[in-house]
């Protein structure tokens, strides 16, 4: 490829750029869209939760009839915002932001390669992800309204559901379209366009993360693919993939073949779903480790471990699945099989997290915006897996199945989990995608607020969960042990609202800093690796010449070097 | 009957099982508290210790620690003794010990639909009347076939009664979405799946009331979704058992 795309014209430029970066920044401002739109879902219901029945503030007399009486929500309303919210913070926000966003616009610059290796495909996944999205979103505007089956879809009751469930299942297909054309790009070039020198043992730990997490996709995947065909064709064609026979939906025998099984969807589901936790976690390690590594000054603590470490999980995150499932009747061997693959695929976290820990020691630790960011995601996820170990085997599970303990647990996970990781993300590459530096009082303000109202918004349900009041109640308060932990449900909703405003001092800081006139340094953190070898921003064919790799990623503090950085594309006199 | 006491935490347990179950949700929290303060410790004194300043700089030489193998290793084996010495027998018990016919259970069908749940009992004669998805009806909520003599004296009510200190074996079905028959205070939770017919048991050691609840979401009424539990002494749940079968009027 060589360097002649200058003259190219506006849609071609912003619109439909075949350049990694521009699409990496087209896949995180949409995502980030998304994440808010999926947030503002949750924000409602939380006021249902707050002050049930109550009229909604503001928005409530903005809602159709169909939607809200006098203001106050109705439990179809509530029940399409819950499956909603979920389907688009993880297929439409988290997954389009942690690969597509930081996948696309960092692994061809860390790996010293001048594009994807199919540029077309990657314009092509972007654009099908939009269009799922669009499909999803208008699903609101539909008589009976979006998807209202929880973002797991279970069968029967999806396939009876008005035909937001229709277009959610359309809506998946785009989306999986994307994730799946977005998995062979990256696969391809990782694999086959690294600079000279680059081994496999020389590659920055985001870029390892992000491999494995696009053998993920691409393998999980697909079953989903097909089980949505399934229970598309269940609506519309009158198949029976998940009906069983006898039903009788509302007094009324439904008129349906029979003879399928409502358990084949779950295990289709989750056996895309489980996998598609690790693709929610690992390019969130992947951004830590490189922040850590660049803020402690010294090398990460157990590289080889962390990647022998993430190939385990990868592979081993495909014989989980069935965790999920321990409620459904399953006999004891398969349970038991499954809790001790649930068991030993907690030791592989636990040791990237306390090499991650370890990595700390011996350093110079600057604690710069990115840096607290990436120091917060190791206790919250931590706090995230720990709790993880009594919804994995199956007695302690009979008690938290579908309660909020598990709300509160994979949303450790992925909230202040991997979306602190990806402000860590934004905070420390933002300088180099945009060539302006963020602004650090409203950045170090924007963290603080959000850690302290993260752990509102998550920790209650820890006892909500305790308390064993279940997840998707329209009104917890209808039961005792509901009504019980009411004051916990108020916690959570203010902590949610504050959230919101939390996020405020990060879309000024977002906006304004792009139109400072002073311009940010080619390499303003000191950083090793490839990425910050560029032009900043760094123009169309990302290197002036193209790089050479001599050294391992994270060479920071070498003995008699004149830095305490030196760079992967620096050869060392020795 | 004492009024159950519900609060931030677990709320009262009324089953033979629900101890362990509690034992090893108490146990995994404290093994949890335990390693989040050691790793939580662990970081915050690196990052006094090794925080950017003048005349301290990183160093390049990696230390030799031993100690997180260790850790390691130690996290392998508190699961596997978890999983081996409680996980897996007291799962065994919940899910396999169904109670035979010698330990005389009370035997319960239940059937879950959108929005309520229905108790079938089989009656004085102990046995249940054949039922099927067509007899399905208003006025027939369990889909007793009326030809069936043996379902003549079956009782069927919306709320759930047991009698305490003998084993319960609940037969769970659905007419049309997943639920998940849930009673907190028993420790207990079966997703009741359309199509299928699921065995479950379970015992209580104390009498009272409290609530049956629908864990799994199964339409716009799924939150309402909820039944009384009333455990009886047996003389009690017997004397309620004759009143049911009086008011069927089937001696006139």
């Amino acid at each position: 490829m060589s360097d002649t795309h200058d003259e190219l014209g506006f849609w071609r430029t912003y619109v439909f750029s075949t350049d990694h970066k521009t699409i990496g920044i087209q896949y995180g401002i949409t995502a980030l869209v998304f994440l808010f739109f999926g947030f503002s879902l949750m924000m409602m219901m939380r006021w249902q939760l707050a002050y049930p029945g109550e009229a909604i503030p503001i928005i409530g007399g903005l809602l159709g009839e169909s939607s809200v009486d006098k203001g106050a929500m109705l439990p179809n309303f509530y029940n399409q915002l819950g499956a909603m919210h979920g389907t688009i913070m993880v297929f439409m926000g988290i997954v389009p932001l942690a690969v597509g966003a930081f996948g696309n616009f960092v692994v061809p610059l860390q790996i010293g390669a001048v594009d994807m290796a199919f540029p077309r495909l990657n314009m092509m996944s972007y654009q099908a992800f939009v269009i799922g999205g669009i499909v999803m979103l208008s699903s609101f505007f539909l008589p009976g309204g979006a998807a209202s089956s929880g973002w797991t879809s279970y069968a029967p009751l999806s396939i009876t559901a008005t035909t937001g469930q229709t277009f959610w299942l359309i809506g998946m297909i785009f989306l999986i379209a994307s994730s799946l054309l977005g998995a062979l790009n990256f696969i391809v070039t990782i694999l086959h366009l690294r600079a000279p020198g680059l081994t496999f043992f020389r590659l920055p730990f985001f870029v390892w993360s992000q491999l494995v997490t696009a053998f993920l996709l691409l393998l999980a995947f697909p079953p989903l693919q097909a089980a949505a065909v399934f229970q598309l064709m269940d609506r519309l064609a009158g198949t029976s993939f998940f009906l069983p026979s006898g039903l009788v939906v509302g007094g009324e025998p439904l008129a349906a073949v029979g003879g399928g099984s409502p358990l084949l969807w779950q295990h289709l589901f989750w056996f895309l779903a489980h996998p598609e936790v690790y693709v929610l976690i690992l390019p969130g390690m992947g951004i830590v480790a490189e922040v850590i590594a660049n803020n402690t000054r010294k090398p990460l603590w157990g590289y080889r471990p962390m990647v022998y470490s993430l190939l385990f999980l990868g592979f081993l995150s495909f014989g989980v699945w069935a965790h999920h499932m321990y409620m459904t009747g399953m006999g004891t061997t398969m349970s038991t099989f499954f809790q001790i693959t649930t068991m030993i695929i907690s030791i592989p976290s636990v040791i990237i997290l306390t090499c991650l820990a370890i990595s700390l020691w011996g350093g110079a630790i600057r604690f710069t915006v990115p840096m607290l960011f990436a120091l917060a995601f190791l206790p919250m996820f931590g706090i995230g897996g720990l709790t993880g170990l009594p919804l994995g085997l199956a007695a302690p599970d009979a008690h938290f199945h579908d309660t909020y303990y598990v709300i509160g647990h994979f949303h450790y996970v992925v909230a202040p989990g991997t979306i602190f990781a990806m402000f860590a993300g934004i905070y420390y590459w933002y300088p180099k995608a945009t060539g302006r530096a963020l602004n650090v009082t409203l950045g170090k303000l924007h963290f603080w607020l959000s850690l302290i109202f993260m752990n509102g918004v998550f920790m209650p349900m820890m006892f909500e969960g305790m308390a064993g009041v279940s997840r998707r109640l329209f009104d917890p308060t209808i039961y005792e042990h509901g009504a019980a932990v009411h004051g916990l449900t108020m916690m959570t909703s203010w902590s949610a609202w504050c959230l919101a405003l939390a996020q405020i001092p990060f879309i000024i800081n977002f906006f304004m800093s792009m139109r400072k006139k002073e311009r940010a340094q080619e390499n303003p953190w000191q950083a090793t690796t490839l990425e910050w070898a560029t032009p900043t921003p760094p123009p169309h064919g990302n290197f002036t010449e193209p790089p050479v790799v001599y050294c391992g990623p994270y060479e920071y503090s070498v003995p008699g070097a004149p830095n305490d950085f030196t760079p992967q594309h620096v050869k060392r006199e020795s | 009957m004492n009024e159950p006491q519900y609060g931030w935490w677990l709320p009262p347990d009324v089953s033979v099982n629900g101890a362990d179950i509690d034992f090893m949700i108490i146990a995994i929290h404290w093994f949890m508290l335990v390693l989040f303060i050691f790793w939580g410790g662990f970081i915050a004194y690196c990052l006094v210790r090794f925080r950017e300043r003048p005349g301290h700089s990183a160093t390049y030489q990696l230390i030799e620690a031993k100690w997180n193998r260790w850790l390691e290793i130690g996290v392998a084996v508190a699961e596997t003794v978890v999983l081996v010495a409680f996980a897996v027998p007291v799962w065994a018990t919940i899910k396999n010990d169904l109670p035979d016919p010698k330990q005389d259970p009370t035997v319960i069908r239940v059937v879950a639909e959108q929005f309520k749940w229905l108790f079938h009992y089989p009656g004085k004669d102990g046995t249940f009347g054949r039922t099927a998805p067509e007899f399905y009806a208003d006025d027939n909520p369990a889909g007793l076939d009326d030809d069936d003599e043996a379902g003549w004296d079956d009782i069927t009510v919306r709320g759930l009664r047991f009698p305490v200190g003998k084993p319960v074996l609940a037969r769970l079905t659905s007419k049309d979405a997943i639920h998940s028959f849930k009673l907190p205070v028993m420790r207990v939770t079966q997703d009741v799946v359309p199509g299928m017919e699921i065995a479950i048991w379970f015992e209580a050691k104390e009498t009272g009331q409290f609530q049956v609840a629908c864990a799994q979401l199964c339409g716009l009424g799924h939150y309402e979704m909820k039944a009384d539990l009333i455990i009886q002494s047996p003389e009690d749940f017997q004397k309620w058992l004759d009143e049911e079968h009086d008011a069927l009027g089937l001696d006139e």
